[in-house]
């Protein structure tokens, strides 16, 4: 019995002797996704799996810990993870800049993660339907000026990028429309179809799948994006809104920069060949590492922040 | 023709037959364990299907989809705990039954009902898909709100002793439907200062402790086995073809569990877990005993059964027609067309024909396939149940719930907030306030107040915005359809007073 013991304990002390002094990584990767599975993040995060064991050489497991838009992840996340590079965690801007923002108890913070890189960007897009009388973004803000709060803006959740984006132009256009959340992307295809809402501010995804059964009036992105050649963007027409939500993958603050570098040089890789399957369904890949991470998120707040301000005075009035 | 030819063959790849073979039973034993749903089965057998050809990986995510919901009967009947929320009115009539040693009656009716559901779901996706998809587009979010309300009437069916405290029960579950980061305006509500809550109370955790964690407590505090000992009668019952004779003996029960599972499938968002107990409540309304039911009646079983099982090919209606998931498992399945770049609407149908019509087609196979695996695999899990002793079977299902649980979203708290809501479940029937209507009004509760709130939110530019809640058409019928559902229990109860001036008291709940 002693001897087993022993004999345990040496192997033991061997097995974590050769774990620290082994090359990263050696042992599985836990690769967390902080939404439901079938999501956008859900299913990228399935398509770089078999890309990130081949470069990295170990197993990568997805895990889904879904709930709070992502925040009960997080939160546990920064609480918990150990910075050893074995724990990854899926990451949406500008849901980590508004949730601390404009939250109680949200349990995280917006620079509390190792940005590893961000991967893709998703723009908004303002989509109405085929039979819509609103042609283009000029008949739209037109009606919308002179008719305050009558135009209907569906999207995805509260303080979302769709939500966000909505304010931005109502700013920047000096309208007033009617913002309606929906939980997730789902209910609102039925929405605009079944003319429920006059329109959407939804992702570029949408339209994409959604096909002619809508029109795009424009697109929040820098260039137009390449699954919707004939949706101009907000740029083209006169309103500097550019937007969206991007996703990435983020280490536990503290993790070693070599850790980070190996991670972020595996994801780029994957990301290049998962390009050709995302880009038709209305993804705008993106390769965003190291200070280029952080700028970005850095940009982002700034672009939010005028909005995000408003918001919360709006609710100390209240 | 030539497409018939086309999708008959890709069919009968023995491959194919083993797909469909082995996702049904995958995904019976899958839904069979409390804790774990069609959603989860779907998402962890994702990673497979990308390295299929897209037809092989969605038969096999159709088949373990089918093969789940009818699972869920399974726990429903031996354990009295649904195994997936599609089963909860299963438990109502199935638990009775098993208790009376009619198990196996119970497993072969829930057997035929669900695969005739199946085949009835895959005829109207089918057959009727641009009608219904275009019914489903009708529903906006004060629809949405009439629907809920329209379900929170179901309270006053499903609690036999009080419909107060049916009702009480029900304010239970939507409070804790509040629980978490508000639907609309996003702020966080009754958190405690607690990050994790901000998930809210996960409607499987709830399910789970309501019902799996005080049958446990009444097993353990009983002493004594879950089930009596199977009858000979109930053997034979239990077979096929007893089972088939049954079940076509109540057409009118099986039309109407069908069409109802259609009608709620094609509504995006709702799924069997609300078919299966407006099926139930149906069947109770229009039986000539309803005194029965709860005490083991078969017409409210085979209309929970067959209606769940509609919903899983009927809900692919608005998934397949415009790309709207009719139901949450719908998103996953959704998730992988896209990636393999199948757009769902008219293409699907005439571009990618034979990939389309094979993959329904082989939802109707897989509801066929289940009659022999659940009739053998049903025997199999009664007996192992029947068999085990109570002091290892209760441990044992406690086990695989709390595992069940925190694998829904790998979370520990999920399994703490399961078992502070079961201990509190099982004091809370003690009082009798029954289960059934906690979980009713925890599901209801955010349909209800996401609809409302987007409601008076469009109507912002009117004058009075609750306008906003009457003004189509199908809000107003659906509002008949509320009072009349609400008022009916009285109003029959009523006329039977006025024939039978002396009926006797209605008797105390047994359970």
């Amino acid at each position: 019995m002693k001897r087993a013991v022993l004999l345990a304990l040496s192997t033991l002390l061997i097995v974590t002797a050769g774990i620290a002094f082994a090359e990263y990584p050696d042992r599985p990767i836990t690769y967390i996704i902080s939404f439901n599975p079938g999501g956008e993040s859900d299913i990228t995060a399935r398509l770089q799996e078999p890309f990130l064991e081949e470069i990295l050489g170990v197993a990568v497991n997805v895990n889904h810990k879904p709930g709070g838009g992502g925040a009960v992840a997080w939160s546990e996340f920064q609480r918990t993870a150990k910075p050893d590079g074995y724990t990854v965690i899926g990451t949406n801007i500008p849901h980590i800049i508004g949730q601390p923002m404009l939250r109680k108890d949200s349990g995280y913070e917006t620079d509390g993660f190792d940005l590893i890189m961000w991967f893709h960007f998703t723009p908004n897009a303002l989509i109405v339907r085929a039979d819509s009388p609103f042609k283009t973004l000029k008949d739209f803000i037109e009606y919308a000026k002179a008719h305050p709060k009558v135009v209907t803006v569906g999207g995805s959740g509260t303080y979302s990028a769709n939500h966000l984006e909505t304010l931005r132009l109502e700013r920047e256009a000096g309208i007033k429309l009617t913002y309606i959340p929906h939980t997730g992307t789902g209910p609102l295809a039925p929405a605009i179809l079944g003319g429920h809402l006059t329109s959407l501010m939804n992702y570029s995804m949408l339209p994409a799948q959604l096909g002619d059964k809508v029109r795009v009036l424009a697109v929040a992105s820098e260039e137009r994006v390449e699954a919707l050649p004939d949706a101009p963007t907000f740029k083209e027409q006169g309103y500097d809104i550019v937007g969206g939500a991007f996703r990435g993958v983020a280490a536990p603050k503290g993790t070693p920069k070599e850790i980070i570098a190996k991670l972020a040089d595996a994801f780029t890789k994957t990301n290049k060949k998962i390009a050709e399957k995302q880009l038709p369904l209305g993804f705008v890949m993106t390769y965003a590492t190291g200070d280029d991470a952080k700028a970005l998120v850095d940009k982002m707040r700034r672009n939010y922040s005028d909005v995000i301000v408003d918001i919360i005075k709006e609710r100390e009035k209240k | 023709m030539e497409l018939f030819w086309e999708v008959a063959t890709q069919l009968m790849e023995p491959f194919v037959f083993l797909l469909i073979l082995g996702g049904v039973t995958a995904g019976l034993f899958v839904g069979a364990m409390p804790g774990l749903t069609a959603s989860m089965a779907l998402a962890v057998l994702l990673p497979f299907t990308f390295k299929l050809p897209p037809l092989h990986g969605l038969v096999a995510l159709g088949a373990v989809y089918m093969g789940a919901i009818y699972g869920g009967s399974f726990a429903a009947i031996l354990v009295n705990t649904p195994g997936t929320p599609s089963s909860i009115a299963t438990a109502f009539e199935g638990y009775p039954m098993a208790k009376d040693g009619r198990a196996l009656e119970a497993i072969g009716l829930a057997t035929v009902s669900s695969a005739i559901g199946g085949l009835a779901g895959v005829f109207f996706l089918l057959v009727l898909s641009p009608p219904l998809a275009r019914l489903s587009l009708q529903f906006g979010s004060a629809e949405y709100f009439w629907v809920a309300m329209l379900g929170l009437t179901l309270i006053a069916s499903l609690s036999p002793g009080s419909t107060l405290k049916g009702f009480l029960g029900g304010s239970i579950g939507m409070i804790l439907a509040a629980v978490g980061v508000a639907p609309i305006g996003g702020e966080n509500r009754f958190t405690f200062g607690m990050p994790v809550l901000q998930g809210g109370v996960e409607m499987i955790v709830a399910l789970i402790g309501f019902f799996v964690i005080p049958e446990l407590f009444n097993m353990a505090a009983h002493g004594r086995a879950a089930l009596a000992e199977v009858t000979l009668e109930s053997r034979k019952r239990g077979t096929f073809l007893g089972a088939i004779r049954t079940v076509f003996s109540m057409p009118g029960n099986l039309v109407r569990s069908c069409i109802i599972g259609e009608i709620v499938a094609i509504i995006p968002g709702a799924g069997g877990s609300i078919a299966n107990l407006v099926a139930y409540n149906e069947a109770k309304r229009a039986s000539k005993h309803p005194e029965r039911f709860g005490k083991g009646a078969v017409e409210g079983l085979v209309a929970s059964e067959s209606s769940n099982n509609v919903t899983v090919a009927g809900s692919m209606v608005p998934l397949l027609t415009l790309g709207i998931p009719g139901a949450p498992p719908d998103a996953v399945i959704l998730g992988v067309m896209l990636m393999h770049g199948l757009r769902p609407g008219l293409d699907l149908f005439t571009v990618s024909g034979s990939l389309t019509y094979g993959f329904i087609i082989s939802m109707g196979l897989a509801a066929l396939y289940m009659i022999p695996v659940g009739l053998l695999g049903g025997r199999l899990i009664y007996r192992v149940i029947v068999k085990t002793p109570h002091y290892l079977l209760v441990p044992s299902i406690a086990l695989v719930t709390i595992l069940g649980t925190y694998a829904l979203r790998n979370s520990l708290s999920d399994v703490v907030i399961m078992l502070l809501l079961g201990t509190s479940g099982f004091l809370l029937k003690e009082l009798g306030v029954d289960s059934a209507p906690i979980v009713l009004g925890l599901i209801l509760g955010s349909i209800a107040e996401m609809g409302f709130v987007q409601t008076l939110l469009r109507g912002t530019a009117l004058e009075h915005p609750w306008m906003m809640l009457f003004q189509n058409r199908l809000s107003q019928i659906i509002i008949v359809l509320m009072v009349l559902s609400f008022a009916s229990p009285y109003l029959s109860s009523g006329v039977r007073r006025l024939k039978k001036p002396l009926d006797k008291p209605p008797e105390e709940a047994s359970e």
